[in-house]
């Protein structure tokens, strides 16, 4: 006798407690605490937040202990978690070219005003396991040095000195925002930024790479990238001026890109552009490339029909969460529909092999 | 500030703004159908139901026209207070609310575009009675044919041409309120 | 950073009723009286993650979110079912976050949120069936550009799609579309019905207001009640709403859609309800299958 499974919502129940045991581990290992992710962890507390678009690296570190350290389920929780909260207003644009450098790098210039910093990178480490870090030992501690009080201006402005890069004009538009308009197309390229600096950093790395080997191939330089802290500061109606409401850390990358000109434009270097949350280097390149990819048609260069150059492809499938959740529904039930396809693969087959059937004795009569 | 003002708004918004919904809802689905709405206490010469149908469906993303004495200091200011809804020209407008004689021919509202033809404009009218005592509607979300007191025929007859573009319709009377969308066909009386 | 240290209670008490914000609901609630005002075209709305993932039906629980009463009871079934774990799991969301009574029964239901399935008894006049969409737009798969989907709903271009089907017969002889099966929306807009089976889509011209919510694709749909939907087909190939050829081994029933159940490592197989409501409202009423017992003899 057949009965069907019941108890869903107890098996549901059972499997959350394994859950929360399998996450917390071996008990006789000391617990993880948000302190020590937001403190040890940055970069990956960094990715949650530029991803899951909300600067809070409390929260960030709390994901990533409560998601067992899988990256895109934590963002999946900083995002459900930013949905809820009220929104009190919108900050001013954030002045870049006032930040607080912990790095800044120029790959155009062997010199430039405000200097080369390297700060905190891996670019130079030799990719070995230091085995020494198994043993919770001392860190040596780093030289310090003041920081420079000066404005460190972008690379950038160099080359517009010149008349040699195109200038981007200032607009005081408000930019669309996809967290409370549905995404239309074409999207201008303020949305495509938006959209890109919380798409997938591994989808917008294999994009950006994409066009590095020839995919609508449009050589890039880094003119500059720099990492530190900006002020946030918003207009307060009542007072009359802007207050700082605080300060979050960001990465920003400018590449130059060579440009032949156009009917209607002179030839010149061209940008792209790339800022995310945080120290997230290799996202913010990507973005520049991409986001300079998907510029061709403003800039009136062909269409390749590159997957870099398709605004609509790159959009819609640079969100992980999307993405992830479309890709692993398809291990929730699906047996009604499996059942009607069954019944149609059944009905198909029936009907092709009476066919054949139909035809056996022709074959034999040609063999003969 | 005006005390008034602050007065007249729901005092449980999540569930009276659902209820209102769904009596909403219901009636664009159901044309001709007549339901009763309250929980807001709008001043003249708002009705209960617009005002109710205004707090539900609004808020400062959606553009509001004022017709005729419906634009006046009281409503300008409850509305900013309640809703915040910007009060805008009629071709802006994606809501609108007057009375029937107040609109004057409705040419100028936004009726969608073909491939956005849901960015169009709802008009709530205004009406000094609303029954089942006109002529038949028939279309979607009606089973054989239903009736209501519409205060025009052809402006809705031309109205349902256009589809899928086209306004919508929403009557309102003291606490009732009728729905008519641009799918209805009304007779000829 | 207070925020860190509230208690779960705290937590979803901090919600608003159905968990939504206000100004949330309002612009779902805009979205589906213009879906309504315009039968089987795709609003788009600016869906917002919800705490569930997309692809889960976060589509259909905003709608039902927006259109959530408290006096309402509510039901909530995957492929017919209520006691499969996603409905179990959406179920409890409302019951928590919207304090609504709950059912199985499908009579007594008066917002029904559905995947993959319409309930086999017909619904009535009070009752809303919201359906969970994965992909809204019937085209796509002919056509992956939704500025391109976009310009052919609103030239009535639908050619693509009756070549599709047309190759469908003379390759197989037959449309080998046997769920999503496109309908065209009174004589307008053709629509994804969503993944039910094909057998379920004469059921869409019904009493009940349906609607429609694709939360990752950001669109919603609706059907009024009483509203004209065609399932497409040619006049030499009619369209069929097959099911399995058997009837419920539990119940008898030899009207309603069957999941086919593998019983052994022989293969052998039983036919039963794939809605679990009406099978047991059946078995209650005293119908027995060819393989089941009289329900006061079985022990649930």
């Amino acid at each position: 006798m057949y009965v069907a499974v019941k108890g869903g919502e107890r098996a549901i129940d059972n499997a959350h407690a394994w859950l929360a045991e399998e996450r917390r581990g071996d008990q006789a290992v000391s617990e993880l605490s948000i302190e020590q992710i937001r403190n040890q962890l940055t970069l990956a507390v960094n990715r949650v937040m530029a991803e899951g678009s909300l600067f809070d690296p409390d929260l960030a570190a709390l994901a990533i202990k409560q998601s067992r350290g899988d990256m895109i389920e934590a963002i999946f929780l900083m995002r459900a978690y930013r949905t809820t909260l009220p929104r009190f207003g919108y900050s001013r644009p954030i002045e870049t070219a006032n930040m607080a450098c912990d790095r800044r790098v120029s790959a155009t210039f062997k010199d430039v005003p405000g200097g080369q910093i390297l700060g905190p990178t891996f670019d130079y480490t030799h990719r070995l396991l230091d085995f020494a870090l198994a043993a919770e030992g001392e860190v040596p501690e780093a030289p310090t040095v003041t920081a420079a009080s000066e404005r460190i201006p972008h690379v950038a402005e160099f080359l517009n000195q010149e008349g040699l890069i195109q200038t981007e004009t200032p607009s005081e538009a408000v930019p669309p925002d996809l967290t409370r308009e549905p995404l239309e197309l074409p999207a201008d390229r303020a949305l495509r930024l938006q959209s890109l600096t919380r798409g997938d950093e591994g989808f917008v790395l294999g994009m950006a790479y994409s066009t590095q080997r020839g995919y609508a191939r449009n050589h890039a330089f880094v003119g500059e990238l720099r990492i530190g802290t900006v002020d946030v500061e918003m207009d307060i109606p009542e007072l009359g001026f802007a207050i700082d409401i605080g300060e979050i850390e960001v990465t920003e990358c400018e590449t130059v890109n060579q440009f032949t000109g156009s009917k209607t434009e002179p030839p010149q270097f061209t940008r792209g552009y790339g800022l995310v949350f945080g120290q997230s280097e290799r996202k913010s390149i990507s973005m520049a490339l991409v986001d300079r990819a998907l510029r061709w048609k403003e800039l009136g260069e062909d269409n390749l029909g590159a997957p870099a150059q398709d605004e609509e492809f790159v959009l819609y499938h640079c969100d992980n969460i999307q993405a992830t959740g479309f890709l692993e529904h398809i291990k929730l039930p699906h047996y009604v529909d499996f059942q009607s396809e069954l019944e149609l693969i059944r009905k198909l087959r029936r009907e092709a092999l009476e066919t054949v059937a139909g035809q056996v004795p022709n074959v034999a009569e040609a063999a003969e | 500030m005006d005390t008034d003002v602050l007065k007249g708004g729901f005092s449980n918004a999540p569930v009276q703004s659902a209820q209102a919904f769904r009596a909403i809802m219901t009636l664009l689905a159901r044309p001709g159908e007549i339901l009763g709405v309250q929980g807001a206490m709008p001043p003249a010469p708002l009705s209960v139901a617009a005002g109710v149908t205004l707090i539900t469906l609004c808020d400062p993303e959606t553009p509001l026209f004022l017709a005729g004495a419906w634009d006046c200091p009281e409503v300008r200011k409850w509305i900013a207070f309640h809703i915040g809804a910007p009060i805008v020209p009629r071709a802006q407008a994606h809501f609108a609310v007057g009375s029937w004689k107040d609109f004057g021919p409705v040419t100028d509202f936004a009726i969608g575009t073909p491939q956005y033809p849901d960015r169009s404009a709802t008009l709530i009218v205004e009406l000094e009675t609303l029954s089942t005592d006109g002529p038949a509607l028939r279309g979607p979300g009606i089973k054989t044919h239903t009736t209501l007191s519409l205060p025009d025929v052809e402006t809705f007859q031309a109205n349902a041409t256009l589809f899928p573009l086209g306004l919508d319709f929403l009557f309102t009377s003291g606490t009732s309120i009728a729905g008519l969308p641009r799918t209805t066909k009304v007779e000829a009386t | 950073m207070t925020h860190l240290y509230t208690t779960p209670e705290a937590e979803m008490n901090a919600y608003n009723f159905a968990y939504l914000d206000e100004q949330t609901k309002r612009m779902i609630r805009r979205a589906i009286l213009k879906g309504l005002a315009i039968p089987g075209y795709q609003v788009p709305f600016a869906s917002r993650e919800m705490p569930m993932p997309y692809g889960w039906g976060t589509g259909g629980v905003q709608v039902s979110a927006a259109v959530l009463m408290p006096e309402d009871t509510l039901k909530v079934i995957d492929q017919g079912a209520d006691d499969t774990t996603n409905a179990v799991s959406i179920r409890k969301f409302f019951e928590k976050t919207a304090g609504i009574a709950t059912t199985e029964q499908t009579t007594k239901a008066s917002v029904i949120q559905t995947r993959h399935r319409i309930p086999e008894a017909a619904l009535s006049e009070g009752q809303i069936l919201v359906y969970q969409v994965p992909i809204p737009e019937p085209l796509r798969f002919l056509e992956p550009s939704e500025v391109e989907t976009r310009k052919m709903h609103s030239l009535e271009e639908y050619g693509l799609m009756h070549v599709k089907l047309y190759e469908d017969i003379s390759r197989h002889g037959a449309i080998a579309t046997a769920y999503a099966y496109p309908v065209k929306v009174e004589e307008r807009y053709v629509m994804d019905p969503s993944p039910i089976p094909k057998f379920d889509n004469p059921k869409m011209e019904m009493a009940a207001i349906q609607l429609f919510g694709a939360g990752r694709e950001q669109r919603i749909y609706a059907i009024p009640p009483y509203t004209q939907v065609v399932s497409l087909d040619f006049d030499d190939f009619p369209f069929e709403a097959s099911k399995a050829d058997h009837a419920c081994d539990l119940c008898g029933a030899d009207d309603s859609y069957l999941d086919e159940v593998i019983m052994d490592d022989k293969g052998t197989r039983m036919f039963v309800c794939s809605d679990t409501d009406y099978c047991a409202a059946r078995r209650h009423a005293g119908h027995v299958g060819a393989q089941g017992i009289p329900e006061k003899e079985s022990v649930i």
